[in-house]
């Protein structure tokens, strides 16, 4: 007999999964793994806003995101400083903001690791339902952006001459990834969410020959990493969220090593 | 699409008091530029100014693509080409002036780097199916146009620089553009290619009528296969029709007398070759060996 706070676990890892894969494959391909890490990082601001307002901690998670995002956008217009550089700043700017803020506010006994990592088996039937419910309006955004994206992320200039509005996609894009991030936050924390979105997606890449292949490819193989890690972490007591991203980390390995092999051959 | 009658359009080139000798035919002799675009082009531009950093990129520059005319932009590198075709697609915004495109205008763009990135995974079909919807014969029968029928189901990101190429034109193609913009298309392409190349450009023009705007740094083929030729260095230094223009002076400074003179030997051939109709260019010709990079 499966416990219910497993089942739970489970619906939230697979159906995380399934959602991410289509916006972590447009990450790797967008080359954006780095700028969804600060938009994720500076979550922490969010979580120690709705320690310090009671605000909702999903909502404000997701505003706190937005917010960097639109900053990274606008700083991303200056050409004094590459952007990895600038994205650095605020990445490691707004996690320590983040850290500090959420460390006074909750109080000297704060379980700052839960907010790091997420807490995959404290799931309740409410935040399955927010998943679903958001999860069906990314779903939805990013069916209706799907074409756009792809020729962007072949060729920006080359969409934008042929009439595709590449900043206002962007922008779109910009914002679903954020909302997704506000999201996963919950389940497996600010530090390992961009994982969860890129580490599948590599994985499915070798052998995928769409780009359609690969979303579905990167979701089987999330849904099995939060088996194996969900697993691993109850044989062994191990965190839940860095079971599954380990186990997803692994299948990359393999993934890249098995082409690798294909390729010398 | 109907030819249009081949006329230059009028104010393409703004006169430079160092470069231009009155009276030349690549040139206008009226002075002021009109203020809306003339009509029936493609695109237009009046009066462009671009810099980056405070350092001038282009400056005064008057522009118009026709229907039914191959226009070549040359100049030397870093004369701003790539420039002044990302500011007439709009893909960046100029200083000053305007540029005006004709309403609805369907724009078919090779760019000068396309590098698919590998991580992304996609056959050249698809490819050539994104944001379009082409019947699988219409995708077979652009690809047989350019040559490149046989890698269809590869992936893009196994195919050589000329094949990438075959396949940009294909795609342009297929969107049916009133206005193919290539920047580059040569480049990483050997010379036998090169000629092919744009022999292709000129008879799919020839076929489908729309304006081509080409953007080249070497001379001579490129010349030959063109209806009117720009010279471009940061300031257009002379315009006209390719024979006119390989004999103005400012042309002969900005490449060398002795690489210009060249041009006209390669012309001879070419209109040898074009009476003997489909004959190969003469790659042979030693004057041709010194192309400039």
């Amino acid at each position: 007999m499966i416990e219910p706070f497993l089942l739970k676990a489970f619906a939230a890892g697979a159906g995380l999964a399934v959602l991410t894969a289509p916006l972590g494959s447009v990450v790797v391909w967008s080359r954006m793994a780095y700028f969804g890490e600060a938009v994720a990082h500076a979550g922490l601001i969010g979580i120690a806003l709705a320690l310090s307002t009671g605000l909702d901690r999903t909502l404000a998670v997701l505003l706190v995101t937005l917010a960097a995002s639109g900053l990274l956008l606008l700083l991303g217009r200056q050409n004094l400083v590459p952007l990895d550089s600038v994205l650095g700043l605020i990445h490691h700017g707004s996690l320590s903001l983040g850290i500090i803020a959420a460390a006074m506010l909750a109080g000297p006994g704060v379980d700052l690791q839960g907010y790091l990592f997420g807490d995959i088996f404290a799931v309740s039937e409410t935040d399955l339902a927010l998943l679903a419910a958001l999860g069906l309006v990314v779903g939805l955004a990013m069916w209706h952006l799907w074409q756009p994206l792809l020729r962007i992320a072949l060729d920006p200039d080359l969409a934008a001459a042929e009439g595709v509005p590449r900043e206002r996609v962007r922008l779109a894009f910009t914002i679903v990834l954020a909302l997704a991030v506000a999201l996963a936050v919950k389940f497996v924390g600010v530090l390992l969410v961009i994982a969860f979105l890129v580490v599948p997606a590599v994985a499915a890449r070798p052998f995928a020959a769409s780009p359609e292949q690969m979303v579905w490819l990167a979701s089987g193989i999330g849904i099995g990493a939060v088996l194996a890690g969900l697993s691993v972490s109850l044989a062994w007591d191990a965190p839940g969220g860095p079971a599954i991203v380990l186990a997803m980390a692994l299948a990359a390995a393999a993934s890249l090593v098995a082409a690798g092999l294909r390729k010398s051959r | 699409m109907a030819t249009p009658a081949r006329v230059d359009p009028p104010h393409h080139a703004r006169r430079e008091p160092d470069c231009c000798d009155q009276g030349h035919r690549g040139h206008r002799l009226d002075t002021h530029a009109p203020p809306l675009p003339a009509i029936g082009t493609l695109v237009s531009a009046r009066g462009l100014t671009f810099a980056r950093g405070g350092r001038p990129i282009l400056t005064g520059i008057d522009v118009d693509v026709v229907p039914g005319e191959i226009l070549t932009l040359i100049g030397p590198n870093g004369a701003g080409k790539t420039t002044l075709v990302r500011l007439l697609l709009g893909l960046d915004r100029p200083d000053s002036g305007t540029v005006h495109r004709a309403d609805g205008l369907v724009v078919g763009y090779v760019p000068q780097m396309f590098a698919a990135d590998r991580a992304l995974p996609m056959t050249v079909s698809r490819f050539l199916s994104l944001g379009l919807a082409p019947t699988p014969v219409q995708i077979a029968a652009a690809l047989e146009e350019v040559g490149a029928a046989r890698v269809a189901g590869q992936q893009l990101a196994s195919l050589s620089g000329g094949e990438l190429q075959r396949i940009l034109i294909a795609r342009a193609v297929l969107r049916n553009p009133g206005l193919l913009v290539l920047d580059e298309p040569v480049k990483g392409v050997d010379f036998l290619g090169e000629a092919d190349l744009y022999r292709l450009i000129a008879d799919l023009r020839d076929a489908r009528g729309f304006g081509v705007l080409l953007v080249s740094h070497d001379l001579h083929v490129v010349m030959a296969a063109s209806d009117r030729v720009l010279c471009l260095n940061r300031h257009i230094c002379c315009s006209g029709v390719p024979h006119a223009v390989a004999k103005h002076p400012e042309y002969a400074r900005l490449f060398g007398r002795e690489l210009a003179a060249a041009y006209a030997v390669y012309e001879h051939h070419h209109d040898h070759a074009h009476a003997i109709d489909g004959s190969p260019l003469p790659v042979g010709n030693d004057d041709l060996g010194d192309r400039s990079a």
